[in-house]
């Protein structure tokens, strides 16, 4: 029996691993995650042929109502709230390890081996640190807590003073494993870190938090295989690790930040104006203009931001770029990857609006084509065209990427004020001359200029 | 024969390669549906959980066990369809926009 389980264990860490192979391209996209959940659904039965288990019940019962809220909660949610989704997922995860954690302890009693008491700690801590953020996370993302970050006094003291508390219960168990006070001690520790980690980071912040959170139910599920001498939960939460990892960095280098920077930095709520000079003069045009120069113009890019979902005006921006299209123009879209709440977003809600994702380009592929671009069409972005991020050193947006929207012949933003993005920091490219600023609803401003190209 | 734990060490380090190698692969345009799919993934502590719920050893340890069981599910049904959803929406249609 014990080889059959293994076998089929084996079969299932293949299948997840050509899984994740297929994600590389669109086209097979699907089909890898189909594998994905029959390498699970193997996994799952393999498991309930172990002979340990004697009870069938409360199996079923749990089966049962996970899958009932799961189903409900995957065909309602709407794709502009994946973010807070996919947070909650990361944390329910990050829970159940936690809890396995546990009742594997109250199962072996006492008499823990070094290592497995180890393992016991990393995937309790890492669980609940991983529940407890995630569901703050969620809270913000959702507007049910505030987004902006909160900052009080002696916070990073307060943090470091509840980890070393958490060090100190850690080592008093591993001497002494019978006393199951520690080990519920680490649990409480663990979940009231997540919230005090969490809390301070803001709204802006966010795609870089919950990456970081999938690396860690990841490796909580792998804490927990070390406990349980399960390889399939050993490979499968590496690989999730491996991938929060990878994310999270890719991240931090578009929004220009590091780790320890967000997680103890809290920026964003202050607003700093550098360069400030008044005699510059933003030049206000209307729609009339900007469709004149649409019209004329032979190739264009469109620049989204986060500005163009929370005005929900994905789908007409898909039909005035159909309508361009239609014109003879030769229309791609440039995605930043920090345009959205979490990595690839934005890609996610204009495949949603039914946009072919041939014509949906990456920052590094479509740069160096703005130079020969006649209009660069931004609209609700703002950092992430910001040029000062490329030359001026004094910028806080210094060395981050940025779309070259700037070295198109002419810019269109559409925006609804000229307030400044998530960094505070103003934008430049708004009052240069071949800038033309649309003020209005983004949603509003779109549809008015689908219908002067039309006539 | 080696220590078990180092065998399992050997596993960790090695599928964290293979992660690595896999998923810098993707493309940005996937990096959503990648992240929903991996955190779908994470629910594999769901086979830890029904051992857990089903070994009948005692009511605190099956009461644990039910509880992550329900959670973990939740994040693996939840998880796999809602990726299937978004990718069902990747579409390539030549000159639609």
């Amino acid at each position: 029996m014990k080889i059959i389980i293994a076998i089929a264990y084996l079969l299932s860490s293949v299948l997840f691993i050509l899984g994740l192979m297929s994600l590389c391209s669109p086209k097979t996209a699907r089909r890898g995650n189909l594998l994905a959940m029959i390498a699970m659904l193997i996994a799952i039965v393999a498991t309930l042929i172990n002979n340990e288990i004697v009870d069938f019940t409360f199996i079923i019962i749990g089966l049962i109502i996970g899958s009932t809220i799961g189903v409900t909660a995957a065909r309602k949610v709407s794709m502009t709230a994946m973010p807070q989704m996919v947070a909650l997922f990361n944390g329910l995860g990050g829970g159940s390890s936690a809890f396995v954690a546990l009742a594997e302890y109250y199962r072996l009693t006492g008499g823990l081996k070094f290592n497995v008491s180890i393992s016991m700690i990393i995937s309790l801590f890492v669980g609940a640190v991983t529940l407890t953020g995630s569901l703050i996370a969620f809270g913000k993302l959702q507007g049910i807590i505030k987004s902006a970050p909160v900052v009080f006094k002696a916070q990073r003291f307060l943090n470091l003073l509840i980890f070393t508390l958490f060090l100190i219960a850690g080592i008093i168990f591993i001497i002494n494993p019978a006393n199951n006070a520690y080990l519920l001690a680490i649990l409480a520790i663990a979940m009231i870190l997540g919230i005090l980690l969490v809390i301070p980071i803001g709204g802006a912040d966010m795609p870089v938090v919950i990456s970081l959170l999938n690396s860690c139910s990841g490796l909580a599920a792998a804490a927990t295989g070390f406990v349980l001498s399960n390889n399939i939960l050993i490979i499968c939460g590496a690989l999730v690790g491996a991938s929060g990892v990878i994310l999270t960095r890719i991240m931090c280098n578009a929004m220009n930040r590091s780790i320890p920077n967000i997680i103890f930095g809290a920026v964003g709520a202050t607003s700093k104006n550098i360069n400030k000079d008044d005699n510059r003069k933003v030049i206000t045009y209307t729609e009339e203009d900007a469709s004149m120069i649409l019209e004329i113009a032979q190739t264009v890019i469109v620049i989204p931001g986060y500005g163009l979902a929370v005005a929900q005006a994905q789908f007409a921006l898909q039909e005035l770029v159909k309508t361009l299209i239609d014109m003879g123009i030769n229309v791609r879209y440039a995605i930043h990857p920090v345009a959205g709440r979490m990595p690839g977003h934005m890609n996610v809600l204009l495949a949603e609006a039914n946009v072919s994702y041939d014509l949906l380009s990456d920052l590094g592929d479509i740069n160096n084509d703005f130079q020969n671009t006649d209009v660069a069409l931004v609209v609700g972005a703002n950092d992430v065209v910001n040029p000062s991020a490329r030359a001026d050193k004094n910028s806080p947006l210094y060395g981050m990427p940025i779309l070259n929207a700037d070295k198109a012949k002419t810019v269109i933003i559409c925006k609804r004020s000229l307030s400044p993005g998530f960094s505070g920091v103003d934008n430049e490219l708004f009052y240069q001359k071949k800038t033309m600023m649309v003020f209005g609803d983004a949603k509003d401003s779109i549809n008015n200029l689908i219908k002067l190209l039309k006539t | 024969m080696i220590d078990p734990l180092l065998v399992a060490l050997y596993i960790f380090v090695l599928a964290i390669f293979v992660g690595f190698e896999t998923i810098t692969k993707v493309p940005p345009l996937l990096h959503t549906p990648l992240m929903s799919g991996t955190n779908a993934m994470s629910g594999i502590t769901l086979v830890g959980a029904l051992i857990s719920a089903g070994a009948g050893h005692s009511v605190l340890s099956t009461l644990l066990g039910t509880l992550a069981v329900v959670i973990a599910t939740i994040n693996v049904v939840g998880g796999f369809l809602v990726t299937d959803r978004m990718l069902e929406m990747f579409k390539k249609n030549k000159g639609k926009g």
